[in-house]
């Protein structure tokens, strides 16, 4: 497989325009903060729930073209889903990019497309940054804080 | 003598290598140099014909790895111009700064002493300081940078105004901007403030390609790593003056560093044993001597002379991409062969991934220079950086490869 069936039209669309890219939400209940020392990445991600579900969700940060598509094509696969449910789909796409079948094939809709990201190890932290910020963003929500920062350090 | 770096390039195995089904072009020599066939085959003969532990062993084959380890420091002495008993073998050149930072500084510097620094400095000429700092209370101060990249001589001079100033801590040349620091000028710029203060040096960057005489630098320490000058991993050194190694405490205790030990405690070595406790590594030391000869057979004056050459067309070379800004000083006379850049609206990760799919070896990221990242206001760049082994046969596909992550990456 080379670089540039890595990077399919899919990934370089959500590239070059991305979903719920915004630097804030109205409402929002959490902020989380991630970044990755080693790569430069910074990544913004703001979550409003209602009736237990995802209700509004933008991201916002600097990283490569990896990063910040998949950011976008997450935040485009869990909104309005429950929160459980957006933890499972999480879970889902951080099995893929460890190299294990997705599950949730249709549910996972564009993110779909990163699966071919986890033959180059090296980027598979940049694939999985926005869904790690979404898995903290939910867990803070459900321990009632509203912002937390993290620092990857692999 | 001109270096012929295409057939020079035979004698690295690894560059005989096809990536991605082409000709592997590396251009990542300031992280880590190649290794050529005479360094391998001087670590393969340790190994294989006189492979025992050095000092102390009175049968013939102790006796060779004795010299072949002692040997390397003389060949290493002899390459810096710098006195044997002023070389110290350390893993790296982290660890030569180390060495310094806990057996110099922390011994001496306390509150009211400062420490000056830049802010171009690699973090192993950066953290053992302010770590030093945080434990002693001393103060750090950092020299800034002009527009293009050099250290502001002028800020200097105030910075070292009320002769606080006990210690320098300095790249020779940095490994992102490129940029030749004048060390005498700086050093006569601390001492004439303070005559007493001490001068250290990070000679990674310059060592593996200027001609270096730490006799003629005048400076006080000055630290080495194998591994950038077609030598293995795993051996560095701290070249300094005996007399200061003399008037320093041992930073590692244990074997091979004592005079005699009693129940109680111990004496310690001569210097530069004093400071290598335990069984050092000896196939390292044997494959750094055959880079010295390498390096020597070469000439240094030709090694900068293809370094100053090829450095100029790459940075022509470059500039021919839309979009693309240098970091860093552009007259070759002033700088080495690391050169950094940025091309607009496109990740260094994803610039370094399309040169990589396409044979291109070149590194991105902070170059563990996270304050000068900051100063440069960005997260990352992408850095090309030549050896003897580089000619014009690598630019193309350079550019070729830059040209394909601009319009690949456009948004």
């Amino acid at each position: 497989m080379s670089l540039e069936d890595m990077y399919q039209d899919v990934i370089l669309d959500h590239y070059r325009k991305p979903h719920n890219r915004a630097p804030s939400l109205e409402g929002e209940h959490v902020h989380v903060h991630h970044s990755n020392p080693l790569c430069g990445d910074e990544m913004d991600l703001r979550l409003r729930v209602a009736d237990d579900a995802v209700d509004g969700l933008v991201f916002d940060g600097e990283g490569c073209s990896i990063s910040q598509a998949s950011a976008s094509a997450m935040t485009a696969a869990v909104l309005g889903r429950g929160l459980k449910d957006a933890l499972d789909l999480t879970e889902d796409f951080r099995r893929m990019m460890h190299g294990e079948d997705p599950a949730r094939l249709d549910d996972l809709e564009d993110a779909i497309a990163f699966q071919g990201v986890a033959r180059f190890p090296v980027r598979v932290k940049c694939a999985l940054l926005g869904w790690m910020a979404l898995r903290d963003a939910i867990t803070t929500y459900e321990r009632g804080a509203s912002a937390h920062t993290v620092t990857h350090e692999d | 003598m001109t270096i012929d770096a295409a057939s020079l390039r035979s004698r690295f195995p690894t560059l005989g290598r096809e990536l991605e089904g082409r000709r592997l072009v590396y251009l990542d020599s300031a992280a880590s140099s190649q290794t050529p066939d005479t360094v391998l085959d001087a670590m393969d003969r340790y190994y294989r014909f006189s492979r025992s532990n050095v000092h102390r062993g009175v049968y013939p084959l102790a006796e060779e790895a004795t010299d072949l380890y002692e040997g390397a420091r003389t060949a290493l002495a002899r390459f810096v111009d710098a006195d044997p008993r002023g070389v110290v073998f350390t893993k790296n050149a982290t660890e030569a700064c180390n060495l310094v930072a806990y057996s110099w500084v922390r011994a001496r510097l306390g509150p009211g002493d400062t420490l000056l620094t830049t802010v171009m400095e690699h973090h192993a000429n950066h953290v053992p300081f302010t770590y030093a700092a945080q434990a002693c209370g001393f103060e750090v101060r950092h020299i800034p940078l002009t527009e293009d990249g050099r250290l502001d001589l002028d800020v200097a001079r105030e910075l070292v105004a009320d002769g606080t100033v006990r210690f320098l801590a300095v790249g020779h040349v940095s490994n992102v901007l490129g940029t030749i620091n004048d060390i005498p000028a700086l050093s006569a710029l601390v001492r004439d403030a303070n005559p007493e203060a001490v001068v250290h040096v990070d000679g990674t960057q310059a060592v593996p390609h200027l001609p270096v005489s730490f006799r003629d630098l005048d400076v006080d320490f000055y630290a080495v790593t194998g591994h950038k000058m077609l030598g293995p991993t795993g051996i560095g050194a701290l070249i300094a003056r005996p007399e200061r190694l003399e008037a320093m405490e041992p930073f590692l205790a244990g074997g091979d560093m004592i005079r005699d030990v009693t129940l109680e405690g111990a004496t310690w070595n001569d210097v530069p044993h004093k400071f290598e406790a335990g069984t050092p590594m000896i196939a390292e030391a044997a494959g750094l001597g055959a880079a010295v000869t390498m390096l020597e057979e070469l000439g240094m004056d030709a090694v900068r002379e293809h370094e100053v050459a090829f450095t100029g067309a790459l940075i022509d070379a470059l500039l021919t991409v839309d979009g693309l800004t240098i970091h860093g000083p552009t007259d070759t006379a002033v700088r080495g062969g690391a050169v950094s850049f940025a091309i607009d609206g496109v990740h260094p990760h994803d610039v370094g991934a399309m040169l990589g799919s396409k044979g291109v070896c070149v590194r991105v990221g902070h170059h563990c220079t996270k304050p000068l990242m900051r100063c440069l206001g960005v997260a990352a760049t992408t850095r090309a950086s030549a050896y003897v082994y580089n000619d014009l046969d690598d630019l193309e596909p350079l550019v070729e490869g830059l040209e394909a992550a601009r319009t690949f990456f456009a948004r």
